[in-house]
Parts: C-alpha cells; structure tokens; sequence
C-alpha cells in the first residue's frame, strides 16, 4: 500500500475542511485555523511527492469523478517533485500567512473570500502535477487560475492598482488556458485518446507539422504561466499587488508548474522534437533571462524587483530545458539528463529562496505600508529578522557560492560548457551565447540585490514609516524560518536530493546523471569532469574568516571599538536624503542599456509669470516603462478597441437588424453545409 | 606527498598576502621612477598596513553589521580562492575543488560584500562606489565565464589544475587563436575586476571619479587595513592566474620540495614582470570615462566569444 494515495486523500479533504473554515468560523478564529489547515495540506501533498521522489509511483482512474471523462490520477517522480517542492513552500508559507493575515481583522487577506479559498488554492498548487489525463489536467489547471485570482485582488480597497492587476492576470491567464485547451484538444483527437497514457503512445504517429503546431501552442501557454518573455505582462503587476503569503505562493510554486507542463508535454509526451524546438526555447529563455533582470534593476518597487527576478530565474530554467532537448534532439543523452537536472534543481532553488524573498518583502510592506526602495532604508535595526532573512534569500538569488542558486547555476553553465561535445554548427553559436547571458544576467543580479538589501535594509531610514517599523510578528517569522532552514540545507546538502532528482529526470526517460551524490556535485560523462563540493566552501570560507577576523586581532594592540561620525565633507552631518536611493543606484546600468530600456523622461519647467528667467516650480518625471508591454502588448490593445468601436456600429438598435443577421447567419450555415464543407 | 600538498596550499595563501603588499609597492615603485620620482621603495604598502593594523577600531555612527563584516569577508574569500588556484602546485588536496567558475564566483563575493559595506554606510559617495563597482562587475561577469568556457574547452574540465597540466603538456595551445584571444579578453576583465587603469584609478584622490576607493571611504584602522590587503590580494591572485592559465611552466605537477620552491621563485618572477608590465601601462594610459568602461569591458567580450568559437572550430570541430 503506497502512502501516496493516502496523502493525496488527506490533502483533498484538509482543502476542503479548510474552505468551510474559511467561509464558517468567525473573523478571529479564521485565520489560524485556515493557516493550520493549510499547513496541513501543504504536509501530505509535500509528503505524496516526496514518496514519489523516493522512487514509489501511483496511478488511478475515477470514472464517476469527473462527467463524461472521468479523472485520471498519477504520480511519477517529476510530479512528485513539483509536488514536494510545492507542499513545502505551501506548509512554510501557510504559517507565515496565519501572521500577515491576523491583524487585519476580517480585511484583505483575512476576509471570508480569501480565506476559503486560500486552501483550495494550495491544493490545486499540489494536484496540477497529479493529472494524467488531459480533461483533468486542464480542470485542476483552470482552478489553479481561479483560485489564484481572488487572492490577488484582497487590496483592491486599498489600491487602484490591484483591480488593475487583477484584470491583467484573470485575461492572460486565460488566453494561456485557451492556448492549452486548443493545442491539447488537437493533440488527443490526433493521438486517439485523452489520457497521457495513450498521448504517449499516440505521439510518435503523429505528422511533425502536426506535433510542432501542438508543442508551439501548448508551450505558450505554459510559458506565460512561467512568466517568460514576451509574455510575462502579467506577473510584474499581479505580484507586487497580492499580499505578501500570495506572491510567495504564486511566484514559488505557481510558475514551476509552467516548467513542469513544458517538460511532461515536451520532453514526456511528446517525448522530444527537432532541434528548433529548443533553440526557440533557449532564446525565450536567454531573453526572459537577461530581460527579467534588466527590468528588475530598474525597479525600486522591492516586490516588483522580486517579481521580475522570477522572470529571471524562469529564463535560467529554461535554457536548462532547451539545452536538455537540444541535446536530446542530437542524440546525446546524459548531457540531456544534465542539463535537465540542472534545470529542475534551479525549479527547486528558486522556489526556496523566491518565496523567502517575497515573504521578507510583504513582511516589510506589512510593517511600514512601503514597497518603494527610494522610502525604505534602515530596516536591519528595526527588524533584524526579517533583514536576516532576506539577505539569506538574496544570497541565494544572486548565485554566488555559498547560496543555494549558485549550485543549480554551476551545474547549468557545465551541462551548457561541456554541451560543445554535441556537433553542429547552431550548437556552436548557441551555448556561448547563452553562456554569456546567464552570465550577464547573474551579474546583474547581483547588482540587483546589492540594491535590494544596501537601499532597502541598510542605511538610514528615508521616510517616518520606514524609520518606525516593527518586527513581523511570531508565525511570520516561523514561517520565514521554516524556508531559512530548506534554503540552507539546499544551499549546503544538495546531495540529499541526488535520488529524487535522478528519477524526476529518469521520469521522462533521460538516463540518471547522478550529478548530486552525498555532499556535493560530480559530473562525469564520457570525457568530462567536474566537481563542486558546497560543504567544502562554506567550510573553507568560514575557517578564512575566523583567520582574517583573529589574525588582525593578535597583531594589532587590543583597543575598544570608537563611535566616530561619518565623513561630512565638513558640510555637516549627511541626512539621509544625501544617501544613494535605488534609482540612483541603477542609473549606471540604465545608462549602459540606455538603448535596451528606452527609459522616458520628462522635464516640465513652470516660469512665474513676470519672466521667463525666473522658474516658479520644476516637475520632473523619470520611469523606465515595461518596453515589451509598450511596444507589443498595446498596439494590440489599441487594435482591439478600435474594433470593438468599429462593430459597435453593427448594433443600430433596431430588432429587424438583429433578426437580419441571424437569418443572414442561418442562410451562410446551411449553404455552407450544402455545398459540402 | 601530503605533506608536500599541505605545503603548497599554505604556501599558495602565504605568497599572496605577504607578496600582495610587495607587489603593490613594486609597482608603485616601477610607476615613480619612470615618472621621474624617488619612490617611497617597495616596502612601503607594508608599512601602511602595519601602521593601520595598530590604530584603534572605528565604527562610523549609522553603519551596521555588513560594513563591520566586508573586509574579513573580502579577505576571507580571496584567501580561500588563493589556495585553490593553482599557483605553485597543480597537486595539492584541495585541487578537486579548484573549479574555475567556483573561483570566479568567489571573487564575485568579495566585490558583493564591498559593495554593500558601501551602501551601508548611508552616505553618497558609499552609494556611489557601490552602484559603480556593481556595474562594472556585471559587465565583466560575462567576459569571465566565456573566458573560461574557452578555457575549458581544450582540458575538458573546469578545474583549474588540469586545465594548467594540460596546458603544461601542450605548451602549442597556448600560441593558438583561441588561447590568444581568451588570454586578451581575460586580461582586460581583470583590469576590470581589480580597478586599475583605464577603468578605475586606485590612486586618485578626487572623490567624484572613484569607484573602488568610494566604497571604502568610512573605512580606517585596522579595517582599512583589511580592506586595502585585499584589494592587493585580489590583484597579485589575479596576476597569478593568469601566468598559471598562460604561462604554467614552472608550476609543480608532481610532489617535490625541489620543484615548489623553483615554482615559487617562478611566481614570484613571473607576477613582478606582470606587475612591472601594468605599472608601465598605467603611465602612459589614463582612466576612461566610466561611460566609456562598457565599451571597453563589451570589446572584451567580443574577444572571448571570439575565443569559445574559435576554440570550437579550430580545435573542437577538427
């Protein structure tokens, strides 16, 4: 008997009990029994997918759960990785939202509506990887979306913005559906069934035009859940407006199940393509990549900056799965083994230390009501904690040893380093580049969460609210611990995710790269090597700096620390509006891709009315707009409603009108069906 | 040959902090006489550390945890990318470890811990370094990693030892186009990463055109102390890396007293020619404008792609 099926019980019925909590129990009792029930079903559902990582498998079928085509359940160990990855972010962050949501006293998060779905949001977080059929992949999948979007929208009283934001993400989220929907629909009338079983055996017979029309349609759509770019329109704005336990849950699980939809369909189902699959796939990922982290340098919104890091890191992901089905495509399968590996194991490393930077993000927003880092400023006196927390996940972010990002990096810049083994030419030119990218964009990102942490929570506070913040209270900060503790353990043990992530690997039929064994990292392939011992570093780098921190010490004649002022430059003492805020920082990158970010900037001179010369009030404006939403998004939109202007002329308002046009409509359909079509 | 191994590790560390002073008042020595000065000798830079090691301990009003914790932290990661790097030894017990990417990162750290040590101190010129040092070492992290993808491509390994037996071995590859250009394009990133002209000049005294020194502006005492030995560090672990990846003779591939000690009068040689070579450079360039330092740090790009592709179709496709 398979504990799986068990968990996965228990899941669904905690969800459930968790929905009526929501919607029965009283503003105070609300939330903390939410908050626990959900914890609950984030324990089973993690604890199904780490049975599943651990090598047991289970599959179902329920003919009477779902009309018509009845419900096909099965874990493998890819679903099951996605599903540990999932419960464990679910359960740290269900803790930390019985804190955010407990003194808003019935309000934003803590209200009726948020509440009960907040579980139901969760466990459709858990299930999305369980669907082994078509119809109930795309049910759990059209519930994930609407269980996502009431809890983007708790704010809305509060900010115009969120309603914004909310529109933005309910209309892409829903094209992407229809994406889905279209290209799985033509799929399995073409494989001659709806189950993944009988996709899997139906996809080799297919036409190759027909397979690339289904995998272009169906990665689109599970690329803007992923938050790539282009399509990644919606993410900037629906994060930063959820509350903090939301974005955490979105930007952490949420788009892994993008990646997670690209890897079953392509590399499973359709069990791999030809070469320009994935090199599409590479370059969407090189410029999510380089793009999520230009725009996040530019932002001085913290949870913004946040958001489109997730973009980054997507882009990273998916050149480890481009890669992967490159080098599928030429035949070289361990290198495709590795640079999935790598991919997934970036899946799980942002997911850890995403949703600790969104946690400390909405902390701070919680505490001052301040999201812009040109505000912010000083936060590590006044909550040390969460300041603590967020430089660990910053850690992570910026992929330098010894955060857990780096590992996941490292191990992708090797599979793309020794991916030269593979000949052809567009191989030659592409693993430079995307080399080059991942480069560029981990040092960006470096300098974006220099920024972070230096303006955010360093310095001195630039605003009364930042100066008077409080410290997030106790579940908050359980909550960010519980992720503290996963983030480090990655950061140092990876290898105890060796097995799990062989077989997620081997669950789509690559070979094991058995790349991460006991303490660190080995890569061996034919005529390769490589090896990264996290241990080893963190321990190397600790015993340095006792020395550099001892050695001084011993030399130096032993004096008390002195208090001394900052140098003024004579001026007197700076205040902390002299200080470098996050837009000046950024301004030298803006510079640099000046042409990349077409920041737009306005001057507006008022002189008073007697003279020219004399200047009554200067107005300056300066903002770096989203240039893809600029230039793609609105022509279609602008398109759209001249549209919509044009055909409302077809509604005169007369019924004789209307009855016209459905006679006109009858006679175009039967004559269409008597000439034979 | 364990002991032998140990040896070289810690020798590897001792060269580059007590050479580090060394060969920083090299190079100044080099750079005053040929403009014409005395020279204060090259003891000097030791001198100052000395002399800021027994100051009291300064803690400016407003600053916090990172910026008390940045110069352990900078010397900290240099000391530890200094034993892997194989300067004197390619056969040490900590050579499995001795990843190229893994020392890249490392002294990516170091510049990070810096950077937001200068952010906290709240004042504008630390934000000011900070926000310059950062984008100078995002715009060299690409130039990095692609040099060392060419690198790599002819050992098959990142790891640093067997990327410079290999290259011991076949001393021609070294001459090739790929090894050329990558040695170019390397050079120019290190420029960049240790501050020196043309993209920063370590010596100025005008506030408005420092990037590294404007970072460390609070800094005094025995931190200041720190956090100049290891912005001498970096330079003399850098200089030392690129003579091991381009000129590896010398370097010990087997455990023996006799060959570490031809190794470390090798080194020591072959960085003060390196120096001396940079010092000469630097009297006759001046530093460019930072908004010309992306055009710089993008040509060295260019060079290093160049490099992987060349690599690729010279060696790789053959």
């Amino acid at each position: 008997m398979s504990v799986i099926p068990a968990a996965l019980a228990s899941a669904t019925g905690l969800g459930g009990v968790g929905a009526l909590a929501g919607i029965g129990l009283p503003d105070r009792l609300r939330v903390p029994a939410v908050g626990v029930v959900t914890a609950g079903v984030g324990v089973t559902g993690g604890a199904a997918g780490v049975a599943a990582l651990g090598g047991s498998r289970w599959a179902a079928d329920y003919a009477g759960l779902v009309p018509l085509a009845g419900a096909h359940l099965a874990v493998d160990a890819l679903a099951g990785l996605f599903m540990a990855v999932a419960g464990a972010v679910v359960t740290a962050v269900a803790v930390y939202g019985i804190g955010y949501a407990a003194g808003l006293g019935g309000h934003g998060l803590g209200s009726r509506t948020a509440q009960a779905v907040l579980p139901l949001f969760a466990l459709s977080l858990l299930l999305v990887p369980v669907a082994a059929s078509v119809s109930t992949f795309l049910l759990l999948w059209e519930l994930m979306a609407l269980g996502s979007l009431p809890l983007v929208l708790p704010e809305h009283r509060e900010r115009s913005a969120v309603r914004q934001a909310g529109v933005w993400y309910a209309v892409m989220t829903h094209l992407g559906l229809m994406l889905l929907l279209a290209g799985f629909a033509l799929f399995a009338a073409r494989a001659g069934g709806e189950t993944f079983t009988a996709l899997r055996t139906g996809a080799p017979g297919m036409s190759p035009t027909l397979r690339a029309v289904v995998f272009v349609l169906v990665a689109s759509a599970f690329l803007s859940k992923a938050g790539a770019v282009p399509l990644h329109a919606w993410l900037p704005r629906a994060y930063p407006e959820a509350p903090g336990p939301v974005s955490a849950l979105m930007s952490a699980t949420m788009v892994n199940l993008g990646i997670y939809g690209l890897v079953r369909t392509g590399l499973d189902l359709l069990d791999g393509g030809p070469a320009w699959w994935w090199l599409g796939l590479l370059a969407v990922g090189g410029c999510s990549a380089v793009y999520g982290v230009l725009q996040a340098a530019m932002a001085s919104d913290l949870k913004r900056l946040v958001a489109y890091s997730s973009s980054e890191n997507m882009g990273l992901v998916l050149i480890g799965v481009g890669a992967s089905g490159l080098f599928a495509s030429h035949g070289d399968r361990p290198l495709a083994a590795l640079a999935l590996a790598a991919a997934l194991l970036h899946v799980v490393n942002h997911a850890a230390f995403k949703a600790l930077l969104f946690c400390a993000a909405g902390s701070v927003q919680r505490s001052t009501g301040l999201r812009d880092l040109d505000r912010l400023g000083g936060l590590r006196s006044r909550m040390p904690l969460t300041a603590a927390f967020f430089a660990l996940a910053a850690l992570g972010a910026v992929a330098l040893p010894p955060g857990n990002g780096f590992i996941s990096e490292w191990l992708l810049l090797q599979s793309l380093i020794h991916g030269l083994a593979v000949h052809g030419i567009a191989v030659a030119v592409v693993l430079p580049l995307s080399v080059a990218l991942i480069a560029l964009s981990a040092g960006i990102a470096a300098a974006v969460f220099v920024k972070a942490l230096g303006v955010g929570f360093f310095a001195r506070p630039r605003d009364a609210r930042a100066a008077s913040a409080r410290e997030a209270p106790a579940p908050m900060l359980a909550g960010m611990a519980l992720l503290a503790a996963g983030l480090m353990a990655l950061a140092v043990v990876p290898g105890l995710l060796g097995g799990g992530l062989d077989r997620a690997v081997g669950a789509v039929g690559l070979p094991g790269s058995g790349a991460l064994t006991g303490g660190g990292l080995k890569v061996r392939l034919a005529d390769i090597s490589a090896q990264l011992s996290p241990l080893w570093v963190v321990a190397a780098l600790t015993v340095a700096i006792l020395l550099a921190v001892a050695l001084p010490r011993l030399y130096g004649r032993r004096r008390r620390r002195v208090n001394a002022r900052l140098w003024d430059c004579g001026g007197g003492a700076p205040t902390p509006r002299m200080a470098y805020t996050a837009t000046s920082f950024a301004e030298p990158l803006q510079r640099v891709f000046d042409d990349v970010l077409a920041p737009e900037q306005d001057v507006d001179v008022t002189p008073v009315r007697e003279s020219a010369y004399l200047v009554e009030r200067v107005r300056f404006q300066h903002r770096v707009p989203d240039r893809i939403e600029h230039r793609l998004y609105e022509p279609v939109l602008r398109g759209l409603a001249r549209a919509g202007r044009a055909a409302r002329r077809l509604a005169g308002g007369s019924v004789h009108l209307y009855l016209g046009y459905g006679f006109a409509g009858l006679v175009v359909l039967l004559s269409a069906l008597a000439v034979g079509w | 040959m364990n002991a032998i191994g140990y040896v070289a590790v810690a020798g590897q560390v001792m060269a580059v902090v007590i050479g580090a002073p060394l060969l920083t008042g090299w190079m100044r020595q080099v750079r005053a006489r040929l403009e014409g000065r005395a020279g204060p000798g090259p003891l000097q830079p030791w001198r100052d550390v000395r002399k800021l090691l027994r100051k009291e301990p300064i803690t400016p009003v407003g600053t916090g945890p990172a910026f008390r914790a940045a110069p352990a932290l900078l010397v900290a990661t240099t000391v530890v990318a200094a034993a892997l790097v194989p300067l004197l030894s390619t056969d040490t017990p900590v050579s499995a470890h001795a990843d190229l990417i893994v020392v890249v990162a490392l002294i990516a750290l170091g510049t990070l811990a810096l950077a937001l040590a200068g952010l906290d101190t709240g004042t504008a010129f630390g934000g000011m370094g900070a926000s310059r040092e950062m984008t100078v070492a995002s715009l060299v992290e690409p130039t990095l990693l692609l040099s060392v993808f060419a690198l790599s491509i002819p050992a098959g390994t990142t790891n640093i030892p067997a990327i410079v037996s290999s290259a011991a071995h076949a001393p021609a590859r070294l001459a090739s186009p790929a090894g050329l250009l990558a040695i170019a394009a390397l050079a120019v990133a290190i420029l960049a990463e240790t501050g020196r002209i043309p993209v920063d000049n370590p010596s100025t005294h005008l506030e408005l055109t420092m990037i590294h020194e404007a970072m460390v502006l609070e800094y005094a005492g025995p931190d200041l102390a720190l956090v100049e030995l290891g912005a001498q560090m970096r330079l003399t672990l850098l200089l030392g890396l690129l003579s091991s990846l381009f000129a590896p003779w010398g370097i010990a591939t087997s455990a023996s007293w006799a060959a570490l000690a031809v190794a470390l009068a090798l080194l020591a040689a072959k960085v003060l020619l390196l120096g001396a070579v940079l010092a000469a450079a630097e009297v006759f360039w001046a530093k460019v404008r930072l908004f010309r330092v992306p055009e710089l740090l993008a040509g060295s790009f260019l060079l290093a792609l160049l490099a992987v592709t060349a690599s690729y179709f010279l060696n790789g496709a053959a």
